[in-house]
């Protein structure tokens, strides 16, 4: 009885990653090694501080990131940038934001968020990380949401490289061939090409190396104390082993006279 | 209490007997924690404990996270990244919230299938099983209202799918839907009605559960075998059972750590699995999602719910009878309140006098049929109402309910039930005189 009703726990458990399938069908997102995958998986602060000067160079442009407050970026968990270095930061990309008592833009300081841009009708990547999910099913049981994560971020670089020559004009506006997105016609003109962000380090700057540490900071944007939650699990799944292994014994020691007196009357 | 023969509370020193003369608190206490309970109840009867425990789980960071979060539909959505982002400690508490209330609902679940099979809902403990029916229902209800808050898009669009619901009754619907959002739309007022009753219903669920409590204390728990505790004497009632404390304390508290390492499992790895990436969005009534789907919890009913289109003959059916008063909407809505119903009614409807699906060759069968339909009709309601999954969960539905409408009343009359064991103790002692000490891997008497 347990044991076929742990089952059917098991199982909807696994059932119900299954909503996540209806968020919109596109092309098929592959799988990417992130540093920061499975239970162990830690940000590669080289990859985050990459993705930032890429967001910083190309998406800031058109996307806001409104909801993360620029002081994180000395995040040990995160980007790790030292708090001068943020400050400068600040003032070399002239990052403004409003204000609602002065009622006029003012320079940003770390404790302010990024601040919000829907100039272009952009959506804001805050936390677009969580917001897409690249794997689903099979047949809507939540297997390979299981096995690989929500796939976020592998949306994202797919999307990011997933530009084709289908272009086509609809009603007035231009859109542009992508092979993920939805419908197959996206309206952000493709916003990476190789060799666009010049990296201090001389890392890779390909489309597809930059679409990951894209997604890679977007992550961490998204979910920045991915790390610190990975602690929490692994204090908290280890002290509850051993709570259980010592209740075990004295649940064990505890039945033993009982059990004993049923065997031998 | 439960009228089985057992020690009652004694005060000692004089200080116990001033206080226990003018309120016995200390005796109530005493009395419901060493209740005598069946030696033999398995491992399903530790589900109990857990919900406890959810309970006050989901109590004590609720209460936390409404200090920090902001019911204001410009707001709401950015008073939960501050909570995730500025709040020390506040993202924790927030994927506790979020994933307590699925180990709430997974915990429900088992317990509520573990009164199906061994008949926990059969007299005497009828009003036990209907008390737990109406904490479900509230369970529900505050899962929603609270799915609400973070006015996420699958928090707004479901919240205007499930509003719309009751919009579906007739001719008093859309009064009753402008009356529940407090005005034409889901907005401002809506959000604000909702924190407050997502806030206040758990209290009522808490004493809804000690009602649970009581009503079971007085008739005694069920057990694996649905045979009654033996009440003629005291030693044979102590043959039958044990102390509550410390004997089940401690097997259902090693129980909880273990649930609890798979919970914090979810929550350190995975906190996003059970949610929807669609709720990072905030909320925006101009863009409807590709898909409305509800929690994982709901889905179940939420599959019955939409089966019954405009083009089941059921539907025509009744639509024709009333002159199109019930129409496919509102026999939708008919239907799954009544899939709840019929569970609810289950004490009646089962016409069986054993208790025990143990020893109901016949029953077995469509029990783990009804599981099995429950986990399709889960599956069902998450995917796109299209092409074949709408008549996989009508014929999900149709079993639900002939389940409870037809199977079990009929069962009662044409089955042959297996011998039972004369007492708890025979069982007890089955289970353990054959196998040793390791009763986990023994086999169920008589199964």
């Amino acid at each position: 009885m347990f044991r076929k009703l742990a089952l059917t726990a098991l199982t909807a458990i696994a059932l119900a990653g299954s909503p996540a399938l209806a968020a919109g069908e596109g092309g098929h997102v592959e799988n990417i090694r992130f540093s920061f995958d499975g239970p162990f998986g830690a940000y590669d602060q080289n990859q985050l501080q990459r993705g930032l000067q890429i967001y910083t160079e190309v998406c800031s442009a058109c996307h806001g990131l409104r909801y993360v407050p620029i002081r994180t970026l000395s995040d040990e968990d995160g980007p790790g940038i030292p708090p001068d270095q943020v400050r400068a930061y600040i003032e070399q990309n002239f990052i403004e934001v409003w204000d609602e008592d002065l009622r006029d833009y003012r320079p940003a300081t770390p404790n302010d968020n990024f601040p919000e841009n829907d100039a272009a009708g952009a959506p804001d990547l805050s936390m677009m990380a969580k917001a897409r999910a690249g794997f689903h099913g099979p047949y809507g049981l939540g297997i390979n949401q299981f096995l690989f994560g929500m796939g976020g971020p592998e949306y994202i670089t797919a999307l990011l490289a997933g530009y084709n020559d289908h272009d086509e004009e609809v009603a007035g506006t231009f859109l542009y061939g992508n092979d993920i997105f939805p419908g197959g016609l996206i309206s952000m003109a493709p916003p990476l090409f190789d060799g666009m962000v010049e990296f201090n380090d001389g890392h890779a700057n390909d489309v597809h190396h930059m679409a990951e540490d894209v997604s890679a900071f977007l992550m961490w944007a998204a979910e920045p104390n991915l790390m610190a939650r990975k602690r929490l699990g692994f204090t908290a799944v280890l002290l509850l082993m051993v709570l259980s292994t010592l209740l075990y014994l004295t649940n064990k020691r505890l039945w033993a006279p009982v059990k004993k007196a049923a065997k031998e009357s | 209490m439960s009228g089985i023969p057992h020690d009652h509370y004694e005060p000692k020193s004089n200080a116990a007997k001033w206080l226990h003369r003018r309120l016995p608190v200390v005796g109530l206490l005493y009395d419901t924690l060493m209740i005598p309970t069946p030696k033999n109840l398995n491992w399903m009867w530790i589900w109990g404990i857990v919900l406890a425990f959810c309970l006050v789980m989901q109590i004590v960071t609720g209460v936390i996270l409404v200090m920090h979060y902001t019911p204001h539909v410009d707001l709401a959505f950015a008073s939960i990244e501050h909570i995730m982002r500025n709040v020390n400690g506040g993202w924790a508490i927030r994927y506790i919230h979020m994933n307590g209330a699925s180990l709430f609902f997974i915990a429900v679940y088992l317990h509520i299938f573990r009164g199906l099979y061994y008949g926990s809902y059969k007299a005497p403990r009828e009003v036990t099983w209907i008390i737990g029916m109406l904490i479900y229902l509230l369970m529900m209800a505050t899962g929603f209202l609270g799915y609400v808050l973070p006015w996420g898009q699958m928090s707004f669009w479901g919240a205007t799918v499930i509003t719309g619901l009751f919009g579906a009754i007739p001719f008093v619907g859309e009064a009753i839907q402008t009356w529940l959002l407090g005005g034409p739309a889901v907005d401002n007022a809506t959000l604000n009605r909702f924190l407050s009753l997502h806030f206040l219903l758990p209290f009522v669920i808490a004493g809804l559960v000690v009602v649970h409590i009581w009503a079971f204390h007085h008739t005694g728990n069920n057990n694996p075998t649905g045979v009654d505790v033996r009440k003629s004497s005291r030693k044979e009632a102590e043959a039958d059972t044990l102390p509550f404390w410390p004997y089940f304390v401690i097997k259902d508290v090693f129980a909880l750590a273990v649930v609890l390492v798979a919970f914090f499992a979810v929550v350190g790895f995975m906190p996003n699995f059970l949610g929807h990436p669609d709720n990072y969005i905030e909320a925006n009534p101009m863009v409807t999602p590709a898909h409305i789907v509800p929690e994982w919890y709901y889905l179940p009913f939420y599959a019955i719910l939409r089966a019954f289109d405009g083009e089941v003959w059921v539907v025509i059916w009744a639509s024709w009878l009333t002159g199109g008063i019930v129409d496919a909407k509102f026999f939708g809505v008919i239907a799954m309140f009544g899939a709840i119903a019929v569970m609810a009614l289950v004490p009646w409807l089962d016409t069986s006098s054993v208790r025990s699906g143990r020893y109901r060759p016949m029953f077995k069968w469509w029990f783990w049929l009804l599981a099995v339909d429950f986990m399709v009709l889960m599956w069902a309601g998450a995917m796109p109402a299209e092409g074949i999954y709408p008549y996989i969960a009508l014929i999900g539905a149709a079993y639900w309910f002939a389940y409870f409408l037809v199977i079990l009343p009929l069962l009662g009359i044409f089955e042959k039930p297996l011998p039972q064991p004369a007492t708890i103790e025979e069982d007890f002692k089955e289970h353990y005189g054959k196998s040793g000490s390791n009763g986990d891997t023994a086999a169920t008497p008589a199964e």
